[in-house]
């Protein structure tokens, strides 16, 4: 026996704004602590800031019930906290080095994250349906491409910690490749979802596994050199593995055929090697990587042990937020932002963060199971996974799984151009989502629709 | 596509849960090695804003922390001066703890130490500010002065032990350093002074007692070769054995010749007693050849060559090179060719042969006591090994009292108190003036002490040096110092 019931699938708008409350009250909270734990006093500004995050993240959750009332429910909440999170640390740094008027860095960030808050907001209202940007492929392809190559132009580029990946126009400074992220993965999804038959049709059969016909390489071929040169160029490793690990996931999820990601593994693999022999830069972020207590290695850059220092200092339970000493790393507040967390929140804070990036991952994937169109799932799998990966590379980079990057944590970290990127990628996903949660027209309305008279003016 | 999105999400997975695994890893498992690094400045930090625990000898500090009004709460002070430099070693912020006692019990002085866990959680409960435990010496310091004040200006060392039990009374290494100049809070004065210590060619930071380049032991080994030739069977103190003007060694044309180109005794013969008391070369020689280069190794083991000793600070061991072949042998037997030491193990060596033949493990901790001067842990005195039975031990005795009475170590007499000992005089570089040694214990029927000596270069007497003459006096004034209350 079996029943069937209509389900209508709830918004789940107020969940959205319950969890959204919680979330700016654990910001209040962690910054009334800083201000205890460094002055002893309670920080004057603290209602100021809290009600400003309040009413910008409230503000961001109405765009939401007016544009897209089926949205996922936890990712504004866990942006909200992230980048509420990251600002305390910021403020709390600027204390840790008594910086004062326009070298202070939390209000910078203040006024990015508003901005980046609003044009996310501006991205919902706009983009009623993702499905209109594959009309962009192209153009996202040569816009991604020129910002992931920017850094390289002379007179703009920038080299900041030994990786060049940013630019710089004025006082401004950049990272192009965390908007290019977003482009390509458009691109790659609008692209994909085009040349999937073509590029899924078995050549020869190799252990077992159906590798593609020689003519269908020329794409894989080209993001690989691309992303060898970000990694030669740039020396960045991390850019270089998340732009051509997107390319390949992508590429596997649009083909479902396994022997794109051998191809790519053994190319990316073969190119880093080469890499490593040739160029003296990477051989010494990989002895950094390696052995970082060796004389040689601690000649070339001790930040990584000093990062490494500070997450074993902070143990368990941390020194707790303003106790510990985070300002002795350098890139405190945008690299190496989660030493600072391990410091001082232990290494359960810093569990509970990375559970909130892979929960934001994991609605993100979601979004794209239950998204219908191809496109859509693509583009939603693409956003999630780069997401992931850019952890997976900073987090990975600062606790030696792999080579240290610059790459920054999504939301945590110093730096407008990464707010703004991430901020408009979690806007994409909320649009997603919605058409991924909003029910079907039921038959009864499709019913009224087939009913309906098909002549446009109706005669008697 | 649900199929593949699927497949990447545990990849996804599976890349989190490597993040959690590496930060368990750091913060977790690995942290307590990473707090201890040399040069870890939070750990710094963390030790400077409470007061870490004084280091007393006698019951009064020679390295205490005192409040400023800094931003470091605590300064680092030695009230001694450089006296105890290296012993105590120095408290830097710039440079960490190192060097001695500062170093190798950092974590109980700072009061990071699991011994103190239970403290520690009394004092988060009562709300304390925590502090670090104090470390009681054994160093005798009327005994530490007196060797000082012996050595002089000279560079060398001075060891003294208790036999019986292995404590340390005093440990002297010339030249010193003033570690205030290091603990200071004028940073750019500490690097500066750090600066000059390293580049001091004399290198003052070496603790010449235990550590840094070994010294050849010269004549002061024979006391090994003779305990093995008495261990062996074959000899007695009395056995006449060849002592001729010079050894002819085989396998070589460079033959060994005694001190002042003369035989030992009548007809070339001498017995072991009276080749000991006048420091005979081709005698000792003649018994390595007859022992052999293993029998010289393995009795210099049973005295602590070879250990790697910890005081807590690490001890260089001590070396006798292994398959010597017959020249080498007789060399070594002289305590000359790679024969390398400490002052500790050779006042080890004497400490044994005063206390029936048992070495006693060196140790220079008393006691661990909390901030309320409570003995938290006290050092138990451990056997290390049986050198030589007891038997052995009476002969060679009676041996090194007839050096003293009688033979090369006359200028450490003392009246009144009956001396043992043994000189030295190590070759080691052509040109420069042999090392000095004098070692000793006293008094010789139930001894209280026992003293290494060694003064680089022969000191002040340069190329006119005889362990007995330089080194001797020196052991005596530490004997004395020890011997009157």
């Amino acid at each position: 026996m079996s029943i069937v019931t209509s389900f209508r699938p709830r918004t789940r708008r107020n969940v959205e704004l319950l969890l959204l409350l919680l979330a700016v009250a654990i910001v209040m909270v962690a910054y009334l602590n800083v201000g205890l734990a460094i002055d002893g006093t309670f920080p004057p500004d603290l209602l100021k800031y809290g009600s400003g995050l309040l009413a910008l993240s409230v503000g961001f959750h109405l765009v939401l019930r007016w544009r897209a009332s089926y949205a996922d429910p936890l990712l504004l909440p866990i942006a909200t906290l992230l980048n509420g999170l990251g600002l305390v640390m910021i403020h709390r740094l600027d204390l840790a080095h008594s910086r004062s008027g326009s070298a202070l860095l939390a209000p910078k960030q203040l006024m990015w994250s508003t901005l980046a808050v609003l044009i996310a907001a501006g991205v919902i209202i706009v983009l009623r349906d993702h499905r209109h940007l594959r009309r962009f492929t192209f153009t996202a392809m040569a816009l991604g491409l020129g910002m992931l190559l920017m850094p390289l132009m002379p007179g703009i580029g920038r080299s900041i910690n030994g990786s060049r990946i940013w630019i710089g126009i004025g006082p401004l400074s950049f990272q192009p490749g965390e908007v290019a992220k977003i482009l390509l993965a458009i691109f790659f999804a609008g692209y994909l979802v085009q040349t999937r038959d073509v590029l899924s049709l078995v050549g020869r059969r190799f252990a077992g596994i159906g590798l593609p016909r020689a003519q269908d390489l020329g794409p894989i071929l080209i993001a690989w050199l691309a992303s060898v040169g970000v990694l030669v160029f740039e020396k960045d490793l991390g850019s270089s593995l998340m732009f051509f690990g997107l390319f390949v996931a992508m590429l596997y999820v649009a083909t479902e055929r396994r022997s794109w990601i051998a191809i790519g593994m053994v190319l990316f693999c073969a190119g880093a090697y080469v890499a490593y022999l040739m160029f003296g830069h990477v051989q010494t972020r990989v002895l950094l990587w390696l052995d970082p207590f060796s004389a040689k290695a601690l000649a070339a850059s001790d930040q990584l042990v000093k990062g490494l220092m500070g997450m074993a200092k902070g143990g368990l339970l941390g020194s707790g937020l303003g106790r510990g000493h985070p300002e002795l790393t350098y890139f405190a507040e945008s690299d190496f932002i989660i030493p600072s967390f391990g410091e001082e929140l232990g290494l359960i804070g810093l569990f509970a963060l990375l559970l909130l990036y892979a929960l934001m991952v994991e609605r993100g994937l979601r979004t794209a199971l239950g998204v219908r169109d191809g496109f859509g799932k693509l583009l939603a799998f693409g956003l999630s996974f780069s997401m992931a990966l850019q952890c997976f590379v900073v987090v990975g980079g600062v606790t030696r799984v792999i080579p240290l990057t610059g790459l920054t944590m999504p939301f945590l970290s110093y730096g407008g151009s990464s707010l703004l990127a991430n901020w408009t990628l979690v806007a994409l996903l909320l649009r997603i989502s919605d058409q991924a949660r909003r029910p079907l027209p039921d038959a009864a309305e499709l019913a009224t629709v087939a009913d309906a008279p098909t002549q446009v003016v109706t005669l008697r | 596509m649900n199929e593949p999105i699927r497949r990447v999400s545990m990849i996804v997975a599976l890349l989190f849960c490597s993040l959690l695994i590496s930060t368990t890893w750091i913060q977790f498992v690995s942290a307590k090695g990473l707090d201890n690094r040399p040069g870890n400045r939070r750990t710094l930090l963390d030790s400077y804003s409470r007061e870490r625990g004084a280091i007393l000898v006698g019951g009064s500090p020679i390295a205490k922390s005192v409040p400023t009004k800094d931003d470091l709460k605590y300064i680092r002070t030695y009230p001694s001066g450089k006296l105890y430099s290296q012993v105590t070693g120095y408290y830097s912020f710039t440079y960490g703890a190192g060097g001695g006692i500062e170093g190798s019990e950092d974590a109980l002085l700072s009061g990071q130490s699991d011994k103190l866990f239970y403290r520690r959680v009394v004092d988060m409960v009562t709300g304390k500010v925590p502090s670090g435990a104090n470390i009681e010496l054994t160093i005798n310091a009327k005994v530490q002065k007196a060797a000082d004040k012996a050595l002089g200006n000279q560079r060398g060392a001075v060891v003294a032990l208790d036999p019986r039990t292995g404590a340390i009374l005093a440990m002297v290494s010339h030249p010193q350093y003033d570690p205030a100049s290091l603990s200071g809070h004028n940073l750019d004065a500490v690097a500066a002074a750090w600066k000059t210590l390293n580049a001091d060619p004399n290198q003052p930071m070496v603790n010449r007692a235990i550590a840094g380049n070994l010294y050849p032991p010269g004549s002061t080994f024979k006391l090994v070769t003779a305990a093995a030739a008495l261990s062996s069977g074959t000899f007695t103190e009395a056995s006449l054995i060849p002592g001729p003007a010079t050894l002819d060694l085989p396998q070589t044309t460079v033959n060994l010749p005694t001190d002042d180109h003369r035989p030992c005794g009548p007809g070339n013969k001498t017995t072991l007693t009276h080749a000991l008391e006048i420091s005979c070369n081709t005698a000792f020689g003649w018994l390595g050849l007859q022992l052999g280069g293993d029998a010289l190794r393995a009795q210099a083991g049973k005295f602590g060559f070879g250990d790697t000793l910890k005081v807590p600070m690490w001890v260089t061991p001590s070396t006798v090179p292994a398959q010597l072949n017959a020249p080498q042998t007789a060399q070594s037997a002289i305590g000359q060719y790679d024969v390398r030491v400490t002052p500790l193990q050779m006042a080890m060596v004497s400490a044994a042969i005063a206390n029936k033949g048992i070495v006693m493990s060196p140790y220079l901790i008393k006691d661990t006591r909390n901030s309320d001067l409570e003995i938290i842990e006290q050092t138990q005195p451990e056997q290390l090994s049986q050198a030589i039975t007891p038997d052995v031990a009476a002969a060679l005795t009676r041996m090194m009292i007839a050096v003293v009475q009688s033979g090369t170590g006359t200028p450490a007499q003392i009246t009144g108190i009956q001396v043992a000992g043994k000189t030295g005089t190590a070759q080691h570089e052509k040109g420069s003036a042999p090392h000095a040694w004098f070692t000793a214990f006293a008094p010789a029927d139930n001894p209280t002490i026992a003293v290494a000596v060694v003064v680089e270069d022969g000191g002040n007497a340069g190329s006119e040096a005889f362990g007995g003459k330089v080194a001797g006096p020196i052991a005596r004034q530490v004997i004395e110092a020890a011997m009157n209350p």
